[in-house]
């Protein structure tokens, strides 16, 4: 058996040892377009604030794909599949298949904006290499644009915020973090960034670049030095999308990671699954989803059946020591809780637990998220304790006995 | 694998294992003047409810989640036991969001800690095994 990956971060690796949990001898090539070991991409605003270095940065210890047999094709670019003879055109040259997964990522989506080609120095914040460029640029009268508060942008600005002047973040939602967070929580969460010195610009959006001003859409003007564009991303789709395989945003893979083109398989951020919460198709661009569907993949193409069905959105983050967790969706009735170094939101609906935000106290927060994944019944549980104090104890003894007493009832 | 499991209806709440868990993370020669005065951090926790109590610790589940989720790869499985690299964990708590136990935590320095079972601090059965007067935590193959 041949196997292909065609990607290098965690859908890759999780696809390898998949691979190899079933099939230790079958050949695997890996293609990737950057020219590093496997590396965690979310590190690079470590790197900057200097909480981990290029070393420690490594996804999987240096041996890893020699230990896995390996053959690692790096900084070479996959242009195209063909389905029938079964593969993938390089700017290497051709690789035959008869499993081949694509785990290619995403890109940075740059929105049009009037003057943005004229900007001298504008930086995405993506890879390594965006982060070392990024790093480069700064000097401690830098004064630094950041378009988009999500994750990517607000992690860049932490990233930098010692390296730098000045931030202004500026995005068109009504609140920072928006894809994470409601509007209280990100209330709570922009207070902090502000007391660290970042100036937020929010419902409101670049108008033109010009002359090193960005002047927004609310009239307010900006100047700044260097650019950051972290607006959000868009998946790598063209490689099946080309061979006729089937796309929405991400490409449409089912519990067992196939996409509809035969033997092609595809996981983490090009791919778009079902969200086992809501029961919709989305892109769940996470790391630990990307990992398990990249293994679930693996282990599907090396002729182990088994579905990956437990996708969902599951977050966790900082900035400046304040951390917050957050998983599901965000539907139904609230318990909500706030006090000193807590702000809680549980959601439950029907019986179940949907989602949560926790900010500060996130202690044993995995305790609520199994029960959004396994779909916990409230009814059979304390519900009123587990919402003040997540523990084992409001689930009763008969399961804590198979869950700590290796008990199979 | 041999692995830490709970009889719940032996344990009498006495947080010995707590105790011994910490002690033998420390580094320490005795307990006594290791742990004196100090607020302990241990792997191991007892719950208490209304005439419930049991210790919990890593399951060092044979798939764990928080292992798969580690978005740096500071969390690995060495010869069946879940171990943390602490050099490499850069604080986000993926794991904890993870772990349906809530048995990986937050440590003083920032770092995720987590049980290991004893295995970077000595060897066979684990302190908090070792130590437990009434039989409530034991490690075995179930």
């Amino acid at each position: 058996m041949k196997y292909v990956i065609i990607g290098n971060g965690p859908a890759a690796i999780g696809a390898i040892e998949g691979i190899r949990k079933k099939d230790k001898k079958g050949a695997i090539t890996l293609i990737s377009k950057e020219p590093h070991h496997t590396y965690s991409r979310p590190l690079i605003s470590y790197l900057l604030l200097g909480k981990t270095d290029e070393e420690r940065m490594k996804y999987r210890p240096d041996g890893f794909y020699k230990d896995n047999g390996v053959d690692v094709m790096l900084g070479v670019t996959a242009e195209s599949i063909d389905p029938v003879r079964q593969t993938v055109k390089t700017d290497k040259g051709k690789v035959p298949y008869d499993r081949l997964l694509i785990a290619a990522g995403s890109r940075p989506f740059i929105p049009p904006m009037k003057g943005f080609d004229a900007v001298e120095k504008k930086y995405s914040f993506m890879t390594l290499d965006d982060a070392k460029a990024l790093s480069e640029a700064l000097t401690p009268e830098t004064r630094v644009l950041i378009i988009g508060a999500g994750l990517i942008g607000l992690k860049c600005a932490e990233g930098i915020s010692g390296l730098c002047g000045h931030i202004a973040v500026v995005d068109l939602a009504d609140r920072i973090l928006s894809s994470i967070l409601d509007r209280e929580a990100a209330a709570v969460v922009e207070k902090s960034l502000r007391e660290h010195g970042m100036e937020f610009y929010l419902s409101d959006s670049v108008e033109e670049f010009k002359g090193g001003r960005a002047r927004l859409k609310s009239g307010k003007t900006i100047e700044f030095d260097v650019l950051v564009t972290a607006v959000g991303v868009k998946a790598n789709i063209s490689l099946v999308k080309d061979a006729g395989g089937a796309c929405e945003r991400g490409i449409i893979v089912n519990d067992h990671m196939e996409t509809t083109v035969t033997n092609v398989y595809a996981a983490g951020d090009c791919a778009q699954g079902t969200d086992c919460v809501t029961g919709q198709s989305r892109i769940l661009a996470l790391m630990p989803n990307a990992y398990m569907q990249g293994e679930c993949a693996g282990r599907n193409m090396a002729g182990e059946p088994g579905a990956f069905d437990r996708a969902m959105a599951q977050n966790a983050i900082g900035f400046f020591g304040l951390h917050m967790v957050t998983a599901g969706a965000y539907e139904g009735e609230v318990y909500f809780e706030r006090g000193e170094g807590l702000y809680k939101k549980l959601f439950y609906r029907d019986d179940r637990l949907m989602g949560y935000i926790i900010i500060g106290d996130i202690r044993r927060a995995g305790i609520y998220t199994a029960m959004i994944r396994d779909r916990t019944p409230l009814s059979g549980i304390d519900f009123e304790l587990i919402c003040k104090d997540p523990s084992l104890l409001p689930f009763g003894k008969k399961r804590r006995a198979e869950m700590l007493g290796g008990v199979k009832n | 694998m041999k692995r830490v499991y709970v009889n719940e209806k032996w344990c009498l709440g006495c947080h010995l294992c707590e105790y011994n868990c910490a002690f033998s993370n420390s580094g320490g020669r005795d307990m006594a003047t290791t742990l004196m005065g100090v607020n302990i951090r241990p792997n191991i926790r007892v719950e208490e409810g209304e005439g419930v109590c049991y210790a919990v610790s890593c399951r060092h589940c044979e798939d764990p989640l928080c292992v798969k989720g580690c978005i740096g790869g500071a969390l690995s499985i060495e010869d069946g036991v879940i171990e943390i690299d602490k050099s490499k964990c850069i604080h986000c708590y993926t794991c904890i969001v993870m772990c349906p136990y809530g048995a990986v935590m937050p440590s003083e320095d920032g770092a995720v800690q987590k049980c290991e079972l004893c295995v970077k601090t000595k060897k066979g059965t684990p302190a908090c095994v070792a130590g437990c007067p009434n039989g409530a935590i034991v490690f075995e193959e179930r």
